[in-house]
């Protein structure tokens, strides 16, 4: 395989991690996280700095990046986790803005806005694949569980969540911790696969791109989100040759999804055996009236 | 020692005296009714109850433990279930799920266990799916248990909602206004089924309602309320011969 595909997949597989971690949080669980490039660039420094000035293997600095994000969300989530709605998605904006004026500020550890050159390379496609893949079941299966159930009725009604005796504010915490875990996850590959940081790379346009994803896919729907983690992240590639065209074309594509589909591109539909089934009756159903109507 | 009591309980919201001076005590197994006019405060009673609203003063004990201040699903944890006036599923649910998730307390698995499946969660899953079932059979919702929740006609909604707060399997019940909105004749099936699920659990009920025929033919005492405040409180003769409650609430016949 080229390394320009190489390149793409990687780039998907980070942009999926830091998905992820939204889907549960955002789609599953219903807080609006408007934030999520603030804790990638949490674990992409941690991680960097890591390697960089301890000299850490590469495991270790991933393992490190992960739980930078993970850890920040406990003390930010405690207040903000009982805004509502908007409110919410309002204070995650400004966490991640404050993150990275704080990066762009401690130029003595960062960098500043110049960022931190010629960190080692060490995410591979398979490393960041199969990590990617365990994410991903993992997800599927917390989600799955009667912990995600409960988060799911949390975003459902969550007075009728509390009367079933669910602690609303406990699952609305986890989830925002595993969500800080997984983008602190994305942010420490990214930084070994580009080589290279620094703090715009993790402003507002990436949280608002990695939102996008999530509801492209489908709110409810893990499938969704790695189908949009993928055509998203590929789309503006494939359309290389249309220069200056490939962001409007991208642009439009997620308008028309919006437009034609609200719920998403998946909506609620996941890719399990019992709905392959499914669909696999439906074909056949299908198939035989066409034929009936011939006969 | 009543299984809940009330004290005094009053709340405000600014000028308005929702809730005025109300005193209730509940004894374990029996069912009582509170009635009264639309806004007499019935329902805000019920929140105090379950901990949506602190109360502006007073006290509600359950099982000699103090409610007041305690957040709602702890006071769900205790054993008080409640069902809602304008009906709260998990709409996006499906019907199986509604209960399965109210039977969340009875797996133990921890969150670890949620993201790695382990033979433990596989069998508390089967465990409290076979116990859901068990319930949806209850309520007659057992051949719809895979379609939405909010695909369902609303007197099943009520049903499923039923469902969903005995998979608490709570000591007290609260529903407010399970009657609503149905014809004579699915108010006396409600009867019969309320009857039913209070033997069958041994609970002990308190229900908000005003279809008269089921708050008569079930209660064992009842009380009304008007304007926030007491009017009166008694057995289902004495209060159908109280000549304030005829004039605030019953009105008088021809």
């Amino acid at each position: 395989m080229s390394v320009y595909y190489e390149g793409i997949i990687i780039l998907a597989c980070v942009n999926l991690l830091a998905v992820l971690g939204l889907s549960l949080l955002t789609g599953f669980t219903g807080s609006f996280c408007f934030g999520q490039a603030g804790f990638m660039a949490v674990g992409a420094y941690v991680a960097t700095l890591m390697t960089m000035k301890l000299h850490t293997p590469f495991a270790v600095s991933l393992l490190g990046g992960m739980l930078a994000g993970g850890l920040i969300s406990i003390p930010l989530g405690y207040p903000t986790l009982k805004l509502k709605g908007d409110y919410f998605a309002i204070a995650t904006l400004g966490f991640a803005e404050a993150i990275r004026l704080l990066i762009e500020n401690l130029e003595k550890i960062t960098g500043g806005s110049r960022g931190i050159p010629s960190i080692p390379t060490r995410t591979s496609l398979p490393i960041i694949l199969v990590v990617t893949i365990v994410a991903i079941i993992m997800v599927r299966s917390y989600i799955s569980s009667r912990h995600g159930r409960n988060c799911v009725a949390v975003r459902e009604d969550e007075i009728a969540a509390q009367a079933i005796a669910i602690d609303t504010f406990r699952y609305k915490q986890i989830s925002f911790v595993i969500n800080g875990l997984l983008a602190g996850l994305s942010g420490a590959f990214l930084a070994h696969y580009v080589g290279f940081i620094q703090p715009s790379m993790f402003g507002i346009q990436k949280s608002t791109e990695l939102i996008v994803m999530v509801i492209f896919g489908g709110m409810n729907s893990v499938t969704g989100a790695i189908v949009a983690a993928a055509v998203l992240t590929g789309l503006p590639e494939l359309l290389r040759a249309a220069a200056a065209w490939r962001l409007v074309a991208y642009g439009a594509a997620v308008v028309f999804i919006m437009v034609i589909r609200p719920q998403g591109l998946l909506g609620t539909w996941e890719l399990s055996w019992k709905n392959i089934q499914r669909l696999w009756q439906g074909i056949k159903s299908i198939g035989s009236h066409t034929n009936k109507a011939k006969a | 020692m009543a299984l809940l009591e009330i004290n005094q309980l009053n709340k405000r919201f600014g000028g308005v005296v929702a809730v005025d001076d109300f005193n209730l005590s509940l004894e374990e197994s029996t069912l009582q009714a509170i009635i009264g006019p639309n806004g007499a405060g019935k329902t805000t009673i019920f929140n105090l109850i379950t901990g949506i609203y602190p109360p502006t003063s007073g006290q509600v004990k359950f099982n000699g433990d103090v409610l007041t201040g305690q957040q709602p699903f702890k006071v769900a944890k205790m054993g008080i279930a409640r069902t809602f006036q304008n009906i709260r599923l998990f709409p996006e649910f499906s019907v199986l799920d509604n209960v399965r998730t109210a039977c969340h307390m009875e797996a133990n698995y921890s969150i670890l266990e949620g993201l790695v499946p382990t033979p433990r969660r596989m069998r508390e899953e089967r465990e409290l799916t076979e116990h859901a079932r068990k319930l949806l059979e209850l309520v007659w919702l057992a051949d719809r248990e895979e379609e939405l929740a909010r695909n369902l006609p609303y007197g099943h909604q009520r049903h499923l909602e039923i469902a969903r707060a005995l998979a608490l399997e709570p000591r007290l019940l609260l529903l407010d206004e399970p009657a609503a909105g149905m014809n004579p004749d699915e108010a006396q099936q409600l009867m019969e089924f309320i009857r039913e699920i209070k033997q069958k659990f041994n609970l002990t009920i308190l229900m908000i309602e005003h279809h008269m025929e089921v708050v008569m033919g079930l209660c064992d005492y009842i009380t009304v309320i008007d304007f926030g405040k007491t009017i009166a409180q008694g057995t289902p003769e004495e209060i159908q011969a109280n000549p304030v409650v005829i004039e605030a609430y019953l009105g008088v016949g021809e």
